[in-house]
Parts: C-alpha cells; sequence; structure tokens
C-alpha cells in the first residue's frame, strides 16, 4: 500500500515565544515492511534544523527558531510505501539491547490491577505469541476507546483504573503487562491508515512492539486489537511515549499555548484535500 | 546487640584495660582530653555551635515537618588516621575510581565487561540510571566520574571496606572544609602539636579538575558554572559555599540558556559560553527535551549541546547506575576486569536479593543483617536488622517479598569507634569516612582526609546526617 500523509502541527501563543526548541521525532526509517518514498518537514518560521540520531534508533529533528513567534506550524508531509509483514518488523534499526525494554518507566508501571489483569488475560496460553495475542485481545475489553479524559501524561495505572483511554494509554497498558510478565516492549509512535474510508484524524497513532522468540519484534495495535498491518508506518521507538513523543519542545514567555492538528491519512492514488482536526497532545 | 566490641579509633581493638595505652596516633589528643577541664570543653562546644550557626551551615530533613533546616552536630574531637593508612587508601580509592570510569566508559561504549559476564546485562540496562542517551558519543576525556564521594567504614586495625561509591551527586564536602576551619579557629594548641595535613586546597583542587575537563572547544581559560536546582534543595548551602570557594558563578536553570548546540550564561555583560557545568542537579532534571518534560530545573537544549562536545557536564550523565547497590556488588569483579589487579578496598560482603538462594538466606537472617533499597541513599528506606523491632523486620520482609530485586543486605558491620562527645562525657561512637575523589584529566586528586560521619545515638550504626548523624574533623597525619 501507497501511503500519503499530510501532518500540520498548528502552535499558536498568547504572546511571541522567545527560544523556541522543538525536537521533532516525525521522520520514519525503512524496515522490511516500509519503504520511505519521499518525506519532508517544514516549520513555518527561520530557524535552524538539524538532524541526528537518539539512542533509539529513531531520526530526531531539533529546530531551534532564529526569533520570536507568535505562532509556529510544523509541516510534514511523506509518502510510505507499505508491505504487509504479519506484524514482524525486520531490517529496522536497532541500537539497543533487548533487556533494556524490559525497563519500567513511570508512565508504564504497572499497577496490582494490570499485573493482576496481565496474569489472568494470559493464564494457560502458553508460547510467548499466544500470551502476546491474549493481552491484546483483553485490553478492549478492560478499557474503552474514549478521546479526552486522559492527557499525554496519563499512566498506563491511572488509565486502567478509569477503563478509558486513547492509543497512548492502551499501548502503555499493553507495555506494562508485558513487560510485568518479562517480555521486552516498547513503544511505536507513527501513523495508521483507517478502512472506513475516513482520511481526516485528530491525531497520529500508537502501538506496541514485543519481542517474539523466532519472529523478533512484532506490533501490536491495541486499540485496534490487531497485529500491525501495511495500514501501519512506523515512525519512532521509545521505552513509553515520552522517548517516541512526535514534538517536545520548550520555549520562554508567549502565556498560553494553542495547538490545532491538521492530518490527513491515505492512499496515494486518492485526490488530496486538507482537513481540519483538534488534537489533544496525546495519540490516538 | 549481637555484634562484638568495635574497633576503636583512639583505643584500639578494644580488649585492652582502660586507662591503658592508646594508638600511637592519639598519644597527644588523648593527654589533651585528659588534661583539660571539662569546662573548656563545654565552652569550646557552645562556641563551635555558634560559629557554625553564624557561618548557616544547616541542611534540610525530608519528611520531618518539624524543622525544615537543622544544624549537624559537630564534635570537637577529631578522628585521625595515620600516613600509612591514609596512602592505603589514597591508592584504594584511586583504583577504584579508575575502574568505576572504565566500567562506565564500557557500559555506554564497546560493553565488554557485559559479554565476558563479569556484570548480568539486565542489570545495566533495566537500571533507571543506566541513560541510553550515552552510547550516542564520547565524553570528553572518557571520563564519567569527575568527583565521587566514597563511603569507607573500618572494623579493624587493618580492616577498610568501601560502602557505597557515591559518583553521582555526592554531598558533604562543605563540611569537611569547614569542620577544619572551625577546629583551627576554636584549637590552635592541638594543630601546633600535630602536622595536620591540610585539606583547605579542595577548591582549588576541584577547580583544577573541573578546568581539565573542559571540551576542546572551549579556551585556554575555560568558564566553569556551578547549576543548582536552587535553595530549596537540601543542599543548597554547599551549592552556594563552593561556587563561592571555587570563585564561579553559582547558577539556576534560568540563568542558562543554550543557542545553537552552545550553552551560554546570561550575564550583565551579555550571553557569555560556558565550558564546564558542575552540575548538583539528578540526571532526569538535566533537560526538559529529554528526560522528565515537566522539570523547571533544567535547561532545554543542554543535552544536545553536551552530545555535540560544546560543554562539560560534571559528573557525567549517566553516572548514576554506579551507585546502585546491586552494581556495587560486582565492583570487586569490575575493578579486576578493568584495571587486572586485586582490589586494594574491598566490598562489604553483599547478599543481592534478586537471586534466589541470597533471597531466601537474607530472608531467614532479616534480624542479623542491614538490608537496603538498591537505588536507595541517605539512610532512609533501610532495615538494620539487630536494631528493629519484630514488627519492623515483619514489615520490612513483605517489601522485600514484594520486590526483591530492589534490595540487597549485608552483614551488620561493627562499625569502629571514635570518641565522641556527648551527654554523659566522652563515649565511643560509630564513624565512617568519606574521602572526596577528584578525577581530572590531569591527574587523580585526593585531598587527604575527608568528612567522618558519627552515629551519635549509643550503639546506631547509621552515620547519615539525615538519621541523627554528626561529623568530625578527620585528620591526615604527616608524620
Amino acid at each position: 500500500m501507497r501511503i500519503r500523509v499530510v501532518h500540520d502541527t498548528i502552535y499558536t501563543y498568547e504572546q511571541p515565544a522567545r527560544g523556541l526548541i522543538q525536537v521533532l521525532r516525525l521522520t520514519p526509517r525503512d524496515h522490511d515492511g516500509q519503504h520511505v518514498r519521499q518525506w519532508r518537514i517544514e516549520p513555518s518560521a527561520d530557524g535552524r534544523l538539524t538532524v541526528r540520531e537518539d539512542g533509539f534508533g529513531n531520526i530526531v529533528h531539533w529546530f531551534t527558531a532564529d526569533e520570536a513567534a507568535d505562532a509556529l506550524t510544523v509541516r510534514v508531509t511523506g509518502e510510505v510505501e507499505t508491505f504487509d509483514t504479519a506484524g514482524i518488523v525486520r531490517g529496522a534499526v536497532e541500537r539497543l539491547p533487548e533487556p533494556f525494554y524490559l525497563r519500567e518507566t513511570p508512565l508504564t508501571e504497572p499497577s496490582p490491577e494490570i499485573q493482576a489483569f496481565a496474569h489472568e488475560a494470559t493464564s494457560g496460553a502458553g508460547e510467548r505469541l499466544a500470551v502476546l495475542h491474549k493481552l491484546l485481545a483483553a485490553i478492549p475489553e478492560r478499557v474503552t476507546f474514549e478521546p479526552g479524559p486522559t492527557s499525554a501524561s496519563t499512566t498506563a495505572s491511572a488509565s486502567f483504573e478509569a477503563g478509558k483511554g486513547v492509543c497512548q494509554d492502551m499501548s502503555h497498558i499493553f507495555i506494562a503487562a508485558a513487560r510485568h510478565l518479562e517480555i521486552p516492549t516498547r513503544y511505536v509512535s507513527g501513523y495508521f491508515r483507517r478502512g472506513d474510508g475516513v482520511d481526516e484524524q485528530h491525531a497520529g497513532h500508537a502501538w506496541a512492539e514485543a519481542l517474539v522468540p523466532g519472529l523478533g519484534w512484532v506490533g501490536f495495535d491495541a486499540a485496534n486489537g490487531i497485529s500491525t498491518t501495511e495500514a501501519h508506518i512506523r515512525v519512532a521507538i521509545g521505552l513509553d511515549y515520552l522517548g517516541a513523543a512526535p514534538i517536545r519542545g520548550s520555549r520562554l514567555g508567549g502565556g498560553r499555548e494553542g495547538l490545532e492538528v491538521h492530518l490527513r491519512v491515505d492512499e496515494a492514488t486518492q485526490a488530496q484535500s486538507q482537513g481540519r482536526g483538534q488534537q489533544s497532545q496525546s495519540q490516538g | 546487640m549481637a555484634l562484638g566490641k568495635a574497633f576503636d579509633e583512639m583505643n584500639g581493638p578494644g580488649d585492652l584495660p582502660a586507662g591503658g595505652p592508646v594508638r600511637d596516633a592519639y598519644d597527644t589528643l588523648k593527654a589533651w582530653l585528659d588534661n583539660t577541664p571539662p569546662e573548656h570543653f563545654n565552652t569550646r562546644r557552645s562556641q563551635a555551635e555558634m560559629l557554625f550557626r553564624r557561618i548557616g551551615i544547616t541542611f534540610a530533613v525530608y519528611g520531618s515537618s518539624d524543622s525544615t533546616e537543622r544544624l549537624i552536630p559537630f564534635d570537637i574531637i577529631p578522628r585521625v588516621l595515620t600516613k600509612p593508612e591514609w596512602d592505603f587508601l589514597e591508592r584504594g580509592l584511586k583504583q577504584r575510581v579508575t575502574a568505576l570510569n572504565m566500567f562506565l566508559n564500557d557500559i555506554y561504549g564497546a560493553e565488554e565487561c557485559i559479554k565476558a559476564g563479569v556484570i548480568p546485562a539486565d542489570l545495566v540496562y533495566r537500571n533507571q540510571h543506566y541513560q541510553m542517551e550515552m552510547r550516542a558519543f564520547r565524553v570528553p576525556h572518557d571520563l564519567y566520574v569527575h568527583i565521587a564521594g566514597i563511603d569507607i567504614v573500618r572494623t579493624g586495625e587493618n580492616d577498610f571496606f568501601v560502602l557505597e561509591d557515591n559518583a553521582r551527586t555526592p554531598s558533604g564536602v562543605s563540611y569537611m572544609l569547614e569542620n577544619r576551619e572551625v577546629m583551627m579557629r576554636l584549637f590552635p594548641e592541638l594543630f601546633s602539636r600535630h602536622r595536620v595535613a591540610p585539606v583547605e586546597n579542595y577548591p582549588d583542587a576541584l577547580l583544577a579538575t573541573l578546568r581539565s575537563l573542559a571540551p576542546q572547544s572551549a579556551t585556554r581559560d575555560p568558564t566553569v558554572v556551578l547549576l543548582t536546582p536552587g535553595r530549596y534543595n537540601s543542599a543548597f548551602y554547599e551549592h552556594s559555599f563552593l561556587a563561592d570557594k571555587l570563585g564561579v558563578e553559582l547558577v539556576e536553570a534560568g540563568d542558562l540558556f543554550t543557542k545553537d548546540d552552545v550553552v551560554y550564561m546570561r550575564t550583565t555583560e551579555g550571553p557569555r559560553r560556558v565550558d564546564v557545568i558542575y552540575r548538583r542537579l539528578d540526571d532526569a532534571f538535566l533537560d526538559p527535551l529529554v528526560f522528565r518534560p515537566d522539570s523547571v530545573l533544567g535547561v532545554p537544549g543542554l543535552m544536545n549541546a553536551y552530545e555535540r562536545g560544546n560543554v562539560t557536564l560534571s559528573n557525567a550523565v549517566g553516572t548514576g547506575i554506579s551507585d546502585d547497590k546491586a552494581v556495587y556488588s560486582y565492583m570487586p569483579e569490575i575493578v579486576k576486569f578493568f584495571t587486572g589487579e586485586e582490589p586494594i578496598l574491598h566490598n562489604v560482603p553483599t547478599y543481592r536479593c534478586r537471586e534466589k538462594e541470597a533471597f531466601s538466606y537474607v530472608m531467614d537472617n532479616l534480624k542479623d543483617l542491614v538490608v537496603k533499597e538498591v537505588n536507595g541513599s541517605g539512610g532512609y528506606g533501610m532495615l538494620v536488622g539487630p536494631h528493629a523491632t519484630r514488627r519492623e523486620i515483619e514489615e520490612f520482609g513483605k517489601r522485600l517479598r514484594h520486590a526483591p530485586d530492589g534490595f540487597i543486605a549485608q552483614p551488620t558491620l561493627s562499625l569502629s569507634t571514635c570518641p565522641t562527645f556527648v551527654a554523659s562525657g566522652v563515649a565511643p561512637r560509630h564513624v565512617d569516612l568519606r574521602p572526596f575523589v577528584l578525577a581530572g584529566a590531569d591527574e587523580i586528586r585526593i585531598v587527604p582526609g575527608g568528612l567522618t560521619r558519627v552515629a551519635l545515638k549509643e550503639g546506631s550504626l547509621v552515620v547519615n546526617s539525615s538519621q541523627g548523624g554528626g561529623t568530625k574533623d578527620t585528620w591526615v597525619l604527616d608524620a
């Protein structure tokens, strides 16, 4: 599938913000399941854009604005050719040893409830792949997809207790539970081409990858209850949302910040149009 | 208490008759103690307290509601080390810090020690203080630990052990300096009767160390600053004290900014480039763009400047892993692996509760052991078995059973004692020693002595100031 992405993140500030720095993890890399045909990142303000690789192997752009600005749009446009690999991620850049992905983080700390859930949901599953699929299937039974109540800083435990969340929360819960079962697991931020004909989206997507002996890293999309497919574009990985966050920024002054996201993910053969949407800073 | 009589720094092994001879180094002190009228000591002790109050040397105790700032009790009887004792410690400390630096370089680089099985991979990679950002580049001069405050305990004439490595952000050196200054003012006659090695040059040694670590991009006169979390930090006094002694700016996050991967300090004459940051701030707070996004104590972009080699952070990011007490337990193997030598200073035998066999041993012997959190510090959250009630032991056992990986245990060592003024007169109290090791690009410097901490409660083995410990001046005799 050839997927096209147009992704605008629009910040507005009450007063001009000085010292704007944005750290952008918005650039996908090739692996066996995806080939990046073209990709561009364009901040609307004048400044310096430098690129480097982070510890996970993600491509990171650092944008530093030259002058104070009262608005900033980061536009991402690109096209990626994807292939169905049954969720298996091979040929990706791997920089960190596997045990690293067993590490708990504040966002993915397993509460006693998540620990109990991890064991109940996977009891009798046997092999690791089966364990992970049981976990994947069990999450929607406990957590309803509902944008709004959670934010980018909501922990897996809080979302699990509320029984509500978005793709970020469901991924965190999956990660917390899988790591509790001593399975190396990581967070993936990316894009998802919806199958229902809806091209305009409110936010990027997120899922998890877990290590399966013999297969390597396998994608598990808890929000959709599936392994990753050719509809997924994998952009960045981390231990949790913070490590893979599409944008982290800082500024001086500027007052209140407004944030708007326009995201369109469609197939390259279709006509292009510009859509509108609101984003809570978390991922769908 | 099941412990035998402790080795006494003045009286030796302790089976000597009272009033008998003392260890050579204490001869003159003993005579001074015996021949000075008690009123004189009382006067001097209140003068000492007044001096410390005037200096304003206080510290905050977390979790104590009555007073946010207290004076650390100071005891006027010095702790004395002989030259041969110190030479031995110094050799051991240099070896230890050299090995620590090689170890840290390795776990963020070639990972030879993990491949060779010297230390388990998961202990390194799952550690919260293992900063994977450090894998991407080499730190200036391949040195991670520039300032270490290594805790040493003694159990016999020739038995010294390392208790903790404290390579993250060790504190306490201001007490070492102030204690000496106060002692010299109160008891000049004692210093005329002893050849005590000076410690006043510590700030010079620290500054020389920091300057030696400046990045290549720096001028021949690098700009050094001390970055503090601010006045609410328990060690703020020390931060301002040291900045003053070093003659460098004491800065908070708001005083620094980055531009084009270079760190600048705001000054009245405009921005000034910063080359070395002696930071008294944990990794997690350094840069909100890389670590905790809610940190208001850090400088956005700092890590990028660091990775580009445009600024040196002291200590390096990622040193905290060597303070982990489970990692500590592998130090003898680490020293051997990297230096090819036998460790000069030994570890306290340590049971890793993450290992099944050790865990059951620990559970069965809680009443005899000291159990610590692998990530704990300051004497918080530990169990001293022989001094704990049955109830405390039961409660602790529950915590331990719940998360064995988070704990290590050690035999309850009979720390050496040193004569100390207490309500009833002079009595032995347990002490430890924290020498400060400075590892620069040019050499390793150690000011002779360090900070002696003393547990003021009778029988107590916990010397931490947050747990009611005091301090003493520490003398290394030149002859």
